[in-house]
Formats: C-alpha cells, structure tokens, sequence
C-alpha cells in the first residue's frame, strides 16, 4: 500500500453572510494516496472547491482534521504553509493566474525564487518544465501573446517546476476549448503516469474526469462515499 | 526572497499613464523643494566665498554689521600697529579702512530701485581681498569720483556699466571699471576711493570698518580677542568668515516658506501616491492571490509593493531632479537684511541638494505607499483570488 499523502476527518467548513452561516463542506473524510489521481466532481456549490482550498492551505477548516504530506496544516502559521506549498504543491487555476507583466519563462521560474537555486539554475529548470509541456519555443513570449491552452500549459509549468509532491487543479479545463482541454488533460495524465506525481483535479466536466485514476462526488457540502454519485448527475 | 524588482518596474510601465501622472506629481513637489535648496546653497556659497579665511572684521561694539558701525581713523592706527598681522606687498600692516553706504539703482525688473552696497575703499583692501580681479576697465584713481563695479551689478543694472555715470553723495561718479570676484558676494557691490566717499558723505571721522588679515590661525584668535578686549577701541572683531555666515540668515524667510509650500505639497504627492498604489492593489488582487499560492509570503506582498511605492516615488525624483536642473548657475538678486542692500548670486544645483531631493521623494514613497502595501499584504488568499 502506498503512502496516504492527503487524510480529512471530519472536515467543515462553514462561512458567515451576514447573520447566516453557510456550510460549504461538512464532514468530509477522505483518504488520497501517493501516485493517486483523483478528480472531485459535482454540482456548482457542492463543495468542491472548497475541499480542494483546504488542501492546499489557502483557506483554514472550521472544524476537523486534515494532514497533507504529514502535515497537521491546522497547527502550522501562515509563514510555515507559504514555505510548505512553495515546497510540495503545484496548484492549476482554471483562469491560468499568470503574471501578466512576466514572460513565460518568468512566470514559471517565479515559484523557483523561493529557493536557493542559482539564476542559472532556476532559468534551467523552468527552460525544462517549459519544453515538458511543448513551449519551449514561447519561452519570451508574455502571457496576452499566448492562446489559452497555451497559457494552461505555461501554469502547468510553474506548477510542476519546484517538483511538488501534490499537484492540486481547480477546474483546470474551465476556460479551453476542446481541443487545448485535452492537451492540458494529457499533460496532467503524463505528469501522473510518467513521473508519479500525485493529482487532485476539481472539475464538473465527465470528460476531464475521465483522465483521473477516479473520482469522488460532492453534493451539498458532502463528500458522498466512494462510488457514489449525486442522484441527478 | 523578495519578488523581482522587474515585477514592479513592468507594472509601472503597463499603467504608464497613472505612473506619469504620479510622478509628475511627486516630481513638481521635489523641483520646489530643490528650488529653495538651490537659492540657499546659491547664496551660502557666494557669501562663503566672500571671507578670506585669516581676515578679521573690526566692527564698533554691539555693532552687527558694517553699515551700522563706526570707525575712526585712530582707532584705525591702533588696530594696525597690533601684532600678528600679515604683511602687504609693499611691507605694511595688511589692513584696510573701509566705509559703506548704500545707494539706489533701478533696473527694467525693478523701477522703484534696490539698495545696492558702496563701499569705499583703501589701497590695501585689494590685497586683502585676494581672488578680485578687474573684467574689464580699469581701476578708479584715489581722489577722483571713479568707481568699479562688480560684474553682477554691471550686468543687472545697465546704468552701471563703464562710461556711465551713478548720482550719489554729492554728485556724479563714473564708472570705470568692472570686476570680478569670482563667486563672492563682492561682486554685488561698487567700489570706490574711501577719501572721496567719506568728504561727500561728510563721514571722515566716522568710517564702517576695518579689515585686517592675521599671519596664521593662531595670530587670528589671539588678534580678535586683543582687539576686542582693548578699552581704547569698543570694538569687536570678527573673522570674516563668521561675518558672511551670520549673513546667510536672509536666505531663512525663503527656505522656510520653500519648506512649508513643499511640506504642504508633499503631504498632496503622498496621496497621490497612495491613491495609485490603492489602485495596483485592487487591480492586481487576483496577482497578490496566486502569488501567495505560489509560496510568496504576506512580508514578501508588502516588501513587493512598497519597492513598487518607493521605484514610482523615484521616479518622480529624477523628474523633479530634471526640472530644476536648468537653474543651476542662474543668478537671482536677494534683499540681505543685514546689509539692507541686494546680494546676487547664482543658484546652486550641487550633488547633495540632488541626493536631498531623491531621499525627499523616497520619504514621500515610503509614506504614500506603506498603507496600499500593509492591505495587500493582509488580503486573505481566497478573497484576493476572487477579486476581479
């Protein structure tokens, strides 16, 4: 059995509007291992998101427990989880979130400026993650002079240029079009089957779903026990 | 690690507009600031430039300044027969008598007239003053109603020029001869014979001053305490440099008022630096996002935007830099309230007063930017990322 690197226990997460309090997630258990690639599917405000959030440490849970990579996230202060997530995750946004004054190649060394790489160093490694996802020919090139599949490619990039041992996507095919979707599905599949990295990828698109290992629903702010799917999907 | 610095200098350029505007703005703020150093610097250095460093001023005690003091010609036999004095040319005592007064010159600028310093002098005041040096004309002829003019007075006032004649005392004088001082303050002055000035001014036992050089530093203090201690003079003496620095004083009413129209203008540049910074931070709120998702610390989003405050605030620096430096050199006439008469001189862009003006738009950065930077350091990830 491989190494569990994500484990929730009773994980919510409830968010206050005004006098109203709003439970995004409740209860959540889940259980991902090393190598996994593992696709979190539902309905809009079913809690998805939110799930994927905490994961990755940009949002804290009201109650319960999560570990990532070891890590008891809810015990480490802010400083402690931005050198953390610089050191194990990647993370995909479904608008890309490139740095629209940077070059591709600069985007995707930035994460990297978080090291003690050398400059050379780091204009080595981000050359490298760039030519993985077949951009080695719009290294110069700034984000508004690329397509958006393009773009996806070069956040793939920066996500994986650190070597992250958890790569999280957030409906990293929202914005393509079908044939750029698939390219990035590809990428994602490779960087699972050809160099073992382990994937959470949100999406509420079946075709995207198709490229994870598996998948788990959310309705309602419930994680639904494996296998099962909300009754109208 | 800090975010690279051509992060921010790309974002300036990106809202080139806003950058220009802030800028200007910060650069106008500075150009005032720098206008006022300038016109003191310009002035502390004429009047700087004026002292030699062994001469002493001998003035009547109490007395503050030359044209409110009296002198006699014995008491003048008594100081120049001190020991400790520095020898002329000719192996006399280097000591001068001296006598001034001022008269009225008018110009196209200014037709009511401004006080403009005469001074009359004795053979041994050019000695005594080593860097004057005649421009053209000659020198006047003791006895005769001649004068020198110096050449800021020749070139402001074109009824001062050589083959002119000026109306004062008992009649007319001509003039000469121009000289130049090289940066001093004598060259706001008019020079004549002090025998022919004191009998039209009937002032013959009343003279100003006396100007006398010591042979070391050491013969200068043990000169200027002799000399005021001696019962026979009622006098102080003064080193000449001490005199012109008391001088500098008539720039105060313009460097204050240049401090507060600047303080007033800086508080203005704050806000407007602090609005465009506001703006960068609302603009770029999904950036602060991604950028902590990336690993980037909230101490690393604020260092980041303050450098982008402080790279705009410099900016507006070299503006203001650029704009006052065709000042440098020009010359400009100030009222010296200790001489009631008009010093020209020549306004002063140096290194430092630049290097004041950058550190001034730095202050104004820092302060203007320090506030848009904390919010964007305290952006919670999730809501910087769903700001569009």
């Amino acid at each position: 059995m491989s190494e569990v690197v994500i484990e929730t226990r009773n994980l919510t997460k409830r968010f206050s509007r005004g006098e109203q309090t709003v439970t995004a997630l409740r209860d959540a258990n889940l259980e991902v291992r090393r190598g996994d690639f593992l696709a979190l599917m539902g309905p809009s405000g079913s809690g998805k998101s939110t799930l994927l959030h905490l994961i990755a440490a940009m949002d804290r849970p009201t109650s319960g427990e999560i570990r990532v990579l070891g890590q008891d996230l809810a015990r480490m202060s802010d400083g402690e989880i931005a050198r953390w997530r610089n050191a194990h995750i990647g993370f995909v946004f479904q608008s890309f979130n490139l740095i629209p004054v940077l070059t591709a190649l600069e985007n995707v060394e930035l994460p990297l400026k978080l090291t003690r790489l050398s400059k050379a160093k780091r204009l080595e490694h981000a050359r490298r993650a760039l030519e993985l996802v077949g951009l080695a020919d719009r290294l110069r090139h700034t984000p508004r002079q690329l397509s958006g599949g393009q773009e996806q490619r070069v956040a793939i990039a920066r996500a994986i240029v650190t070597d992250p041992d958890l790569i999280l996507a957030d409906e990293p095919t929202g914005n393509l079009d079908a044939n750029s979707a698939r390219d990035a599905l590809t990428l994602l599949s490779r960087l699972n089957q050809e160099f073992g990295k382990t994937i959470v990828m949100v999406t509420h698109d079946p075709h995207a779903a198709r490229a994870a290992r598996y998948v788990r629903y959310l309705e309602k702010g419930e994680l639904l026990p494996d296998g099962q799917k909300p009754e109208d999907w | 690690m800090a975010l690279p610095l051509s992060y921010n200098w790309r974002n300036l350029v990106a809202r080139k507009t806003t950058t220009i505007m802030t800028a200007l703005g910060i650069g106008l703020t500075v150009a005032v600031l720098l206008s006022t150093a300038a016109v003191v610097e310009g002035l502390q250095q004429s009047l700087r430039a004026t002292a030699h460093p062994l001469n002493i001023l001998v003035l009547r005690k109490g007395a503050t300044a030359e044209l409110s003091s009296t002198r006699s010609p014995e008491e003048f036999q008594v100081i120049r027969s001190k020991r400790g004095l520095a020898t002329g040319a000719d192996g006399q005592p280097l000591a001068a008598l001296e006598l001034v007064t001022v008269i009225v010159l008018e110009n196209e600028a200014i037709p009511a007239g401004i006080n403009i310093t005469v001074r009359g002098i004795s053979p041994s005041s050019w000695e005594l003053r080593d860097g004057l040096r005649l421009a053209g004309g000659r020198r006047f002829q003791p006895g005769r109603r001649e004068v020198v003019v110096g050449k800021n007075i020749a070139e402001r006032y074109p009824m001062a020029r050589i083959g002119q004649k000026l109306v004062f005392g008992r009649g007319a004088w001509e003039v000469v001869g121009v000289f130049d001082g090289g940066r001093s303050a004598i060259n706001s002055e008019i020079l004549c014979d002090i025998n022919q000035l004191a009998s039209d001014l009937n002032r013959a036992q009343a003279l100003s001053s006396v100007l006398i050089r010591a042979q070391d530093e050491v013969a200068k203090q043990a000169l200027i305490n002799d000399i005021t201690e001696d019962r026979r003079l009622n006098a102080t003496a003064i080193s000449e440099a001490a005199y012109y620095e008391q001088q500098t004083s008539s720039a105060a009413p313009i460097r204050y008022l240049g401090i507060f129209v600047a303080a007033i203008m800086a508080i203005g540049s704050c806000f407007a630096a602090m609005n465009t910074m506001y703006a960068a931070v609302a603009r770029r709120s999904s950036e602060i996002g991604t950028l902590r998702v990336l690993g980037f610390s909230r101490y690393s989003v604020l260092i980041s935007f303050l450098l982008e405050s402080l790279l705009l605030s410099l900016l507006g620096g070299l503006v203001g830099c650029l704009l006052v430096a065709p000042l440098n050199n020009l010359q400009t006439g100030l009222g010296n309230f200790v001489t009631f008469s008009e010093i020209t001189f020549e306004l002063r862009i140096t290194p430092p007063i630049l290097l004041t003006g950058l550190g001034f738009a730095l202050v104004m950065g820092s302060l203007g930017g320090v506030l848009p930077a904390a919010s964007a350091a305290r952006k919670q990830i999730l809501d910087a990322l769903r700001q569009v």
